[in-house]
C-alpha cells in the first residue's frame, strides 16, 4: 500500500466541550498531507477505539482539557491492547501538566503535546513513529 | 491570542498594523479621517445614556452606578461554593456567577456513568432542589442578583433558581438571574449541547416567555459570543454572531405573538475582552450602536431601555498564558482597564491561574481588587467614556460597525444563524480563524509575550487548586438519600407533566418549577426531554 497517506483519528473524549485545539491541530496534519478523522464531542473510550478500527486508522490522538487524562487513557490502552490494536500511534494533548508526562508515556502514550505544542514538533513525531 | 499582526522594516520599525477583524491601524489620526468616515456627532455618538448609546447606557455612567463585579465561582459540593460565595460577597463582589461542572451542564446526574471523574470539577455539582438549597445558603436573592454559566439545562436551572428563592421566602417578582442558556454558541464554541437545535430554541423561548409574566427581574438569556471568540472567532465577527443568535431568539418568541419591545429588553449579553485595547474598545463601543439601530430598524423597537445593549463584558480566559502565569495579572488588569473604558456594567475576570485549573481563593480576590484599584483609586469612575471624540477611536469604532455588518450578511446569506449552526458554517468559519491564528502565532507574525517572545527566565509555580475525589462520593451518596426520602409519586407525576407539556409545545417552566420542588433530578428532568426531543447531531465540518 506504498503512497497511502497517514491516518489520523482526532477524538475528544469525555464531556469536556471545548475542541479549539483538536480542530487546529486536525487543520495543520491535513496541511501537512495527512488524512485526518475527527470524531466531534462526547466520545466514549470504546466509540473511539470502535472508529480506530472502522476507518483503520493509523493513529489515535485524544484532546483532552478536563484534566481527567490518566484515567481515560488508562482505559484506552487496556481496551486498544484487547483489541489487539497495539500497531496503532497513540498520542494525546490539551492541558496535560509536565508530571504527568512519564506516567503517560509508561503506559504506552508515545507522543503528549501540551498546549502550546507547535505544528512541526507533532508532524514530524507522527512521521517519525507511524507505523506507515 | 487577539492580538494584531505587525509587519515590520528591518529596522525593527512598524510599517503595518493590522487588527484582528481585518482592519489596518494607520500611524495617525486626524480630524480629516472623521470626515473620511463622515462621522456625525449626534448620528454616531450621541449623547451618553441617549441613542445609538454609543457612549454609554446611562448619562452619568460609572458615577451614578458603578459596574457590578461577578467573577465566576463555583466547585466541588454545594456547600463548598456557597462558602466561596459568602467570602467573595464578603471582600465586596456584588453579583454572583455561578459555576456548574460538567455532568450538571450535560444534564446528567452525579452518579451517571458520564459523569465519571467529573463531578465537582471544573464547577458546582446540581443534582436537586437540595443542592440549591445548600448553595444559596444565606445569599439575600432579592439583593445579590446570579448568572448561571449554564445552557443545555438553563430552563432547569432557572425553574431551580425560583423554587429555591420562594422556598427561602422570597417574593419571585424581585429575584435577579441571569442564565446563560445560549445553546447556539454552545453548538459553534463550547460544547455543552444536549438537544437538537429546534426544541433547543424552543426550550429557550420558554424561558424568555415565561419570565416576560412570571420573572420580570430575570434576565432570561446571556448571548454569549465569549465562547465563540474563545473557539477562534474575529471581536467582528464574535459581535456579528452574538446579534445573528439574539435574533433567531427573538424570532422564536415573536412567533408566538408577542413583540420584541416587551421582552428584548430583558436579554444580556456576555462578550469577550482579551488582545489589542483600541479594537476591544471599539468593539463595544459600535455594538452597542448597532444593536439600538437594528433593534429599531428589524423590530421597531421605541422603548428606550429595550434597546440598551446590556451585559457583561468579561477578561477572556484564551488571552492568559500556561507560560509566565504571573503575567496573567497584568493582562487581568489590561482586560479591566477595557472593560472600563468600553463602558461595561458588568464585569469579570479570569484568574491568573485559569490557564491551569480553576481559581484558587488567593487568585480569584486579586482579581476582585483589579476592578477595586480601578474604580476607586485610578478614577475610571470620574468621567463617562473618556476617549470619545478621539479621531482614532471614533473612526475606529465606525469601521468595527461595518464589519460587524459584514460578518452578519455573510450568515443572513446562508439563512440565518440557525441554518447557519445547523449546517455548520458557523463552525467551519471558526475553526479557519482558529487556525489560522494559529499558524501566525507560530510564526512569529502575532506576538504573545512568554510565548513566542521574551520566553526566557521568569517562571514560577503555580499552585493549584486542589481536586477532591471525596467530593463526587459524598455527592453520590447524598443523591441516593435523596431518591429514598423523596416521594416518588409526586417526582413521578410531575415528570409525567413535564412530558406532556413537552411534547404537546406548552410552555415547559411551570412544569419544571412543579419537578424541582418535587425533587426531581436534573439528570431526570433532562432525560424526560431526550425522551421527547432527541439528542444533537454535529454535522461533520472536516
Amino acid at each position: 500500500m506504498a503512497g497511502r497517506k497517514v491516518r489520523v483519528l482526532l477524538a475528544k473524549p469525555g464531556l469536556d466541550g471545548h475542541d479549539r485545539g483538536a480542530k487546529v491541530v486536525a487543520h495543520a496534519l491535513r496541511e501537512a498531507g495527512m488524512e485526518v478523522i475527527y470524531t466531534g464531542l462526547h466520545q466514549t473510550v470504546a466509540s473511539i477505539v470502535n472508529q480506530a478500527m472502522q476507518e483503520d486508522v493509523d493513529v489515535i490522538g485524544l484532546s483532552i482539557m478536563s484534566g481527567a487524562h490518566i484515567p481515560i487513557c488508562q482505559k484506552l490502552t487496556a481496551l486498544i491492547k484487547e483489541e489487539k490494536m497495539d500497531d496503532k500511534l497513540l498520542l494525546v494533548g490539551g492541558v496535560i501538566p509536565n508530571q504527568d508526562m512519564p506516567r503517560l508515556q509508561e503506559m504506552g502514550i508515545k507522543g503528549v503535546f501540551p498546549g502550546g505544542a507547535k505544528f512541526d514538533e507533532i508532524v514530524q513525531f507522527i512521521r517519525e513513529h507511524s507505523p506507515r | 491570542m487577539g492580538v494584531a499582526t505587525y509587519i515590520k522594516d528591518d529596522k525593527d520599525a512598524i510599517k503595518e498594523v493590522v487588527l484582528q477583524s481585518g482592519i489596518k491601524v494607520k500611524p495617525v489620526y486626524t480630524p480629516e479621517d472623521l470626515e473620511r468616515i463622515g462621522f456625525d456627532y449626534h448620528k454616531d455618538l450621541g449623547d451618553a445614556g441617549e441613542f445609538p448609546f454609543t457612549r454609554s447606557l446611562h448619562p452619568m455612567g460609572y458615577r451614578s452606578r458603578n459596574w457590578t463585579t461577578r467573577q465566576y465561582t463555583g466547585f466541588g459540593t454545594p456547600e463548598e461554593t456557597n462558602e466561596r460565595f459568602k467570602l467573595m460577597i464578603s471582600h465586596g463582589q456584588t453579583g454572583l456567577n455561578v459555576a456548574f461542572d460538567l455532568p450538571t451542564q450535560m444534564g446528567y446526574d452525579s452518579d451517571h456513568p458520564m459523569a465519571e471523574g467529573e463531578v465537582g470539577r471544573v464547577g458546582m455539582a446540581v443534582d436537586s432542589l437540595r443542592d440549591f438549597e445548600m448553595a444559596f445558603k444565606d445569599i439575600a436573592l432579592d439583593r445579590i442578583g446570579s448568572g448561571l454559566t449554564i445552557n443545555a439545562v438553563a430552563s432547569v436551572m432557572l425553574a431551580m433558581y425560583q423554587a429555591v428563592a420562594e422556598k427561602f421566602g422570597y417574593d419571585r417578582s424581585k429575584i435577579s438571574a441571569t442564565p446563560q442558556n445560549d445553546i447556539l454558541k454552545e453548538i459553534v464554541g463550547r460544547g455543552a449541547w444536549i438537544y437538537p437545535v429546534e426544541p433547543a430554541v424552543r426550550l429557550i423561548g420558554d424561558t424568555i416567555e415565561y419570565a416576560m409574566k412570571v420573572l420580570p427581574r430575570c434576565n432570561p438569556v446571556s448571548i454569549c459570543g465569549y465562547h465563540i471568540r474563545e473557539s477562534g472567532c474575529t471581536p467582528a465577527q464574535e459581535i456579528s454572531y452574538a446579534f445573528m443568535i439574539a435574533f433567531a431568539y427573538i424570532d422564536n418568541v415573536i412567533a408566538r405573538g408577542y413583540r420584541a419591545e416587551d421582552f428584548v429588553g430583558r436579554f444580556s449579553f456576555n462578550l469577550n475582552i482579551y488582545g489589542n485595547l483600541w479594537e476591544t474598545v471599539a468593539k463595544f463601543r459600535a455594538a452597542r450602536k448597532l444593536w439600538a439601530r437594528l433593534l429599531r430598524e428589524r423590530y421597531g423597537v421605541q422603548d428606550k431601555k429595550a434597546l440598551f445593549l446590556r451585559g457583561i463584558f468579561g477578561g477572556g480566559g484564551s488571552g492568559m498564558t500556561k507560560q509566565q502565569p504571573e503575567n496573567n495579572i497584568m493582562r487581568g488588569a489590561y482586560y479591566a482597564l477595557a472593560a472600563a473604558l468600553s463602558g461595561a456594567q458588568t464585569t469579570a475576570l479570569c484568574s491568573f491561574d485559569e490557564a491551569y485549573t480553576i481559581p484558587t481563593e488567593r487568585a480569584a480576590l486579586l482579581s476582585l481588587r483589579t476592578f477595586q484599584i480601578l474604580m476607586d483609586e485610578i478614577g475610571l469612575r470620574d468621567t463617562v467614556d473618556p476617549l470619545a471624540g478621539s479621531y482614532f477611536i471614533e473612526t475606529l469604532t465606525k469601521e468595527m460597525e461595518e464589519k460587524i455588518l459584514e460578518e452578519m450578511e455573510k450568515v443572513e446569506k446562508v439563512g440565518g444563524m440557525v441554518e447557519a449552526v445547523s449546517s455548520g458554517f458557523v463552525q467551519r468559519e471558526v475553526a479557519r480563524q482558529a487556525f489560522e491564528y494559529e499558524k501566525k502565532l507560530q510564526k512569529g507574525e502575532v506576538i504573545k509575550v512568554g510565548v513566542n517572545q521574551y520566553t526566557e527566565g521568569v517562571d514560577m509555580e503555580v499552585e493549584l487548586h486542589a481536586y477532591n475525589e471525596a467530593w463526587a462520593r459524598l455527592q453520590i451518596d447524598r443523591l441516593k438519600e435523596l431518591k429514598r426520602s423523596r416521594s416518588e409519586a409526586a417526582v413521578g407525576r410531575t415528570l409525567k407533566d413535564l412530558e406532556k407539556a413537552a411534547q404537546k409545545k406548552e410552555n415547559v417552566m411551570p412544569f419544571l418549577v412543579e419537578c424541582c420542588n418535587a425533587y426531581a433530578t436534573v439528570g431526570e428532568m433532562a432525560d424526560m426531554f431526550r425522551a421527547v426531543f432527541g439528542e444533537y447531531v454535529e454535522p461533520n465540518i472536516f
